[in-house]
């Protein structure tokens, strides 16, 4: 870290002016644009920023920036903890976020899902942490079973110790070939994407069928081969976590949800790996209370919103089960470049969980969302804008789920203090 | 039909990855919608086709699943009765293609098909993503196609099709024409919930199954419609 080269260390420093400018003239955080800086002065500096470091990096679908949170603020009980907490995912923003914290003895990067073989390759990382994987802008992402192949490319061969969520048969496919795994019972709220076998494309059995008898709903193991779901060492059950030695650890986190628990058993895990025992990991845990706006209430004339993010099928899911039933609700959906240019995923979200709500539909392609609340026989109030939507309601609590750039421009609305 | 109007949504397990369980619920909504008391059945790739169903769809998918959709298919063989026996059908993009004689695998290999369509498919130099629009074949008396294409496939139409539609925008079969029609079976480029986009093209398989429908409300199917055409099209809409 201080025994950069040369040529690295002007890489990495002119790096961080590009991102003060790009702070400065209101551009941006400056993650990528720093980054991108650093990379072209020297292609090998992602390398160099992260040799000596113990460094974990953590992928999925859904949860990435939430369980690097997690993991970050665990770890500054080591010490001082270098992390790509703007989402910036790709190559640029690591090199952003470790060039931003150069002496730090620990990291944690949130890596793209298709970005993890690169950067595995390239930063020897010795931890990495995968949750869950499904369907997600299709139009521009790779299909999810050629991702979970290049995951196991990727880690055939390294040294790198695996933190997976074996009740994800993708994930656990996935994760399989490395040196060392520590399997994760976090559960799987989405199946759909996993009702073949990854190995052989045969059925998968799945926990309450007949066949699985009594092992729980979370066992799985493919019909006509031998793959099938490993023994965990750590499990999520309900509101604890149980680790391998068999202590019970009660989460209380401030994060809502199944899906924010199933983050934390990962997080657990993750920092055992560095040494850290749960008794001094999950105080940290839970001083986290929001991830980039997510979860975050936000105040307007009288009414109390909270913020939820869902940017795929999955992603809706987990906010429906967070979502206040008794409270009305706010849907905003587009369909920019990150979010997916295709809205075909809104008819494999059940909508039906919201019938005797109140539900505003707004956002740039509310008219696919308004279609598909009618066919699905919801009553719905369109509204051409977040603000109308927010003064056609009644005061108090409010729940409001956004897709990826509805959600920021909800954001930015309050100044993005969320 | 019997007592129930029967759509068969084949292998949701394998081939349901753009959404495609809409064109289930939109038949489904618009045959309630005419009082037609209407089941959906989910086919899983371990199950058994049944061959009495009224209306089959098939989705799309990846390499793999569509391989193994197309395998598990032809040994099946329900659904091939089923349709010499008369039953209507919509196949989607990976589904559309495994209607036809052949397809290009995840290497470009070639993967016999079930020869329901008189059409072979191969892979295509770049993958064609994004909205598309087409004017339909005057004989099946429906408005402009719209919807969204994701597919490195290139499909050639041989004697026994009509094409569906010419493209306006987007790639559809390759050749400026989008889809095939022979029969009562409709193949498609258009993702999953193809038929929300198209209305007139739900009522036309409804109406192979069921015979003549009276109009429905189509208020919100309109208004999508319009914005997505003007959104592509612009004056051209």
């Amino acid at each position: 870290m201080s025994q950069l080269p040369l040529r690295a260390q002007l890489a990495s420093a002119l790096g961080r002016t590009a991102a003060t400018l790009s702070r400065a003239t209101g551009r941006g955080d400056g993650s990528v644009i720093g980054g991108r800086v650093g990379l072209m002065l020297e292609p090998d500096l992602l390398r160099k920023l992260a040799t000596d470091r113990k460094l974990a990096l953590v992928s999925a679908t859904n949860g990435k920036t939430t369980t690097t949170r997690l993991i970050a603020s665990a770890l500054m009980e080591l010490g001082e903890v270098a992390t790509n907490a703007f989402g910036a995912n790709m190559p640029a923003g690591h090199v952003s976020a470790l060039s931003g914290a150069k002496h730090a003895p620990f990291a944690v990067l949130e890596v793209d899902e298709k970005y993890l073989p690169e950067v595995l390759d390239t930063t020897n990382a010795g931890i990495v942490s995968l949750m869950n994987l499904s369907r997600d802008q299709m139009d521009r992402a790779a299909e999810i079973w050629l991702l979970a192949q290049k995951w196991r490319r990727a880690l055939a061969g390294k040294p790198a110790h695996v933190i997976a969520n074996c009740d994800d048969p993708l994930v656990t496919w996935g994760a399989s070939t490395a040196a060392r795994v520590t399997w994760v019972s976090g559960g799987q709220r989405w199946r759909e994407d996993s009702w073949c076998c990854p190995e052989c494309g045969g059925p998968l059995d799945r926990g309450g069928s007949r066949e699985m008898g009594q092992q729980g709903s979370v066992h799985w193991a493919c019909r006509e081969c031998t793959f099938h779901r490993p023994e965990p060492d750590w499990v999520l059950d309900g509101e604890d976590v149980i680790d391998p030695h068999g202590r019970r650890w009660r989460l209380d986190l401030q994060l809502p949800g199944e899906a924010n628990r199933s983050n934390a058993a990962i997080a657990l895990a993750t920092v055992d790996a560095f040494g850290l025992d749960p008794a001094r990991a999950l105080p940290r845990l839970r001083t986290v209370t929001s991830v980039a706006g997510r979860y975050t209430t936000v105040e307007r004339d009288g009414r109390a919103l909270r913020l939820l993010l869902a940017k795929n099928p999955a992603g809706w899911l987990e906010a429906f089960e967070v979502s206040d039933p008794r409270l009305p609700i706010i849907l905003s959906v587009n369909a920019q470049g990150p979010d997916g240019r295709d809205t075909s995923w809104l008819w494999d979200v059940d909508y039906r969980i919201l019938r005797g709500r109140p539900v505003y539909v707004t956002g740039e392609r509310r008219l696919d969302l308004a279609l598909r609340l009618d066919v699905a026989g919801i009553p719905f109030q369109l509204c051409d804008s977040f603000d109308q939507a927010v003064a056609a309601l009644p005061l108090g609590r409010i729940d409001v789920i956004a897709n990826y750039t509805a959600f920021q421009q909800i954001r930015t609305e309050f100044g993005r203090a969320v | 039909m019997q007592s129930e109007l029967s759509i068969v949504w084949i292998y949701p397990d394998l081939l349901s990855t753009y959404g495609d369980q809409g064109n289930a619920l939109v038949l489904e909504q618009r045959a309630r919608a005419r009082g037609v008391p209407t089941r959906i059945h989910h086919v899983r790739s371990s199950d058994p086709v049944p061959q009495q169903g009224d209306i089959y769809l098939i989705g799309g998918g990846e390499d793999r699943p569509q391989i193994l959709g197309a395998e598990r298919l032809r040994k099946d063989g329900g659904l091939q009765s089923a349709i010499a026996r008369g039953a209507a059908m919509l196949a989607v993009c990976a589904g559309y293609q495994i209607m036809g004689s052949v397809f290009g695998g995840e290497e470009g290999q070639p993967v016999p098909g079930l020869e329901l369509l008189d059409i072979s498919s191969s892979r295509g130099e770049r993958r064609a993503v994004g909205e598309l629009a087409a004017e339909v074949d005057p004989a099946l008396r429906l408005p402009t196609l719209t919807g969204f294409e994701n597919h490195m496939g290139v499909t050639r139409l041989g004697p026994g099709v009509r094409p569906l539609s010419r493209t306006i925008v987007g790639t559809g079969n390759g050749d400026g024409t989008e889809g095939c029609v022979a029969g009562k079976i409709i193949g498609t480029y258009l993702h999953g919930p193809a038929l929300a986009r198209n209305p007139a093209l739900a009522d036309l398989l409804l109406s192979w199954a069921i015979g003549p429908l009276p109009p429905v409300n189509d208020e919100w199917y309109q208004r999508l419609r319009d914005e997505r055409l003007s959104a592509v099209l612009g004056d051209q809409a």
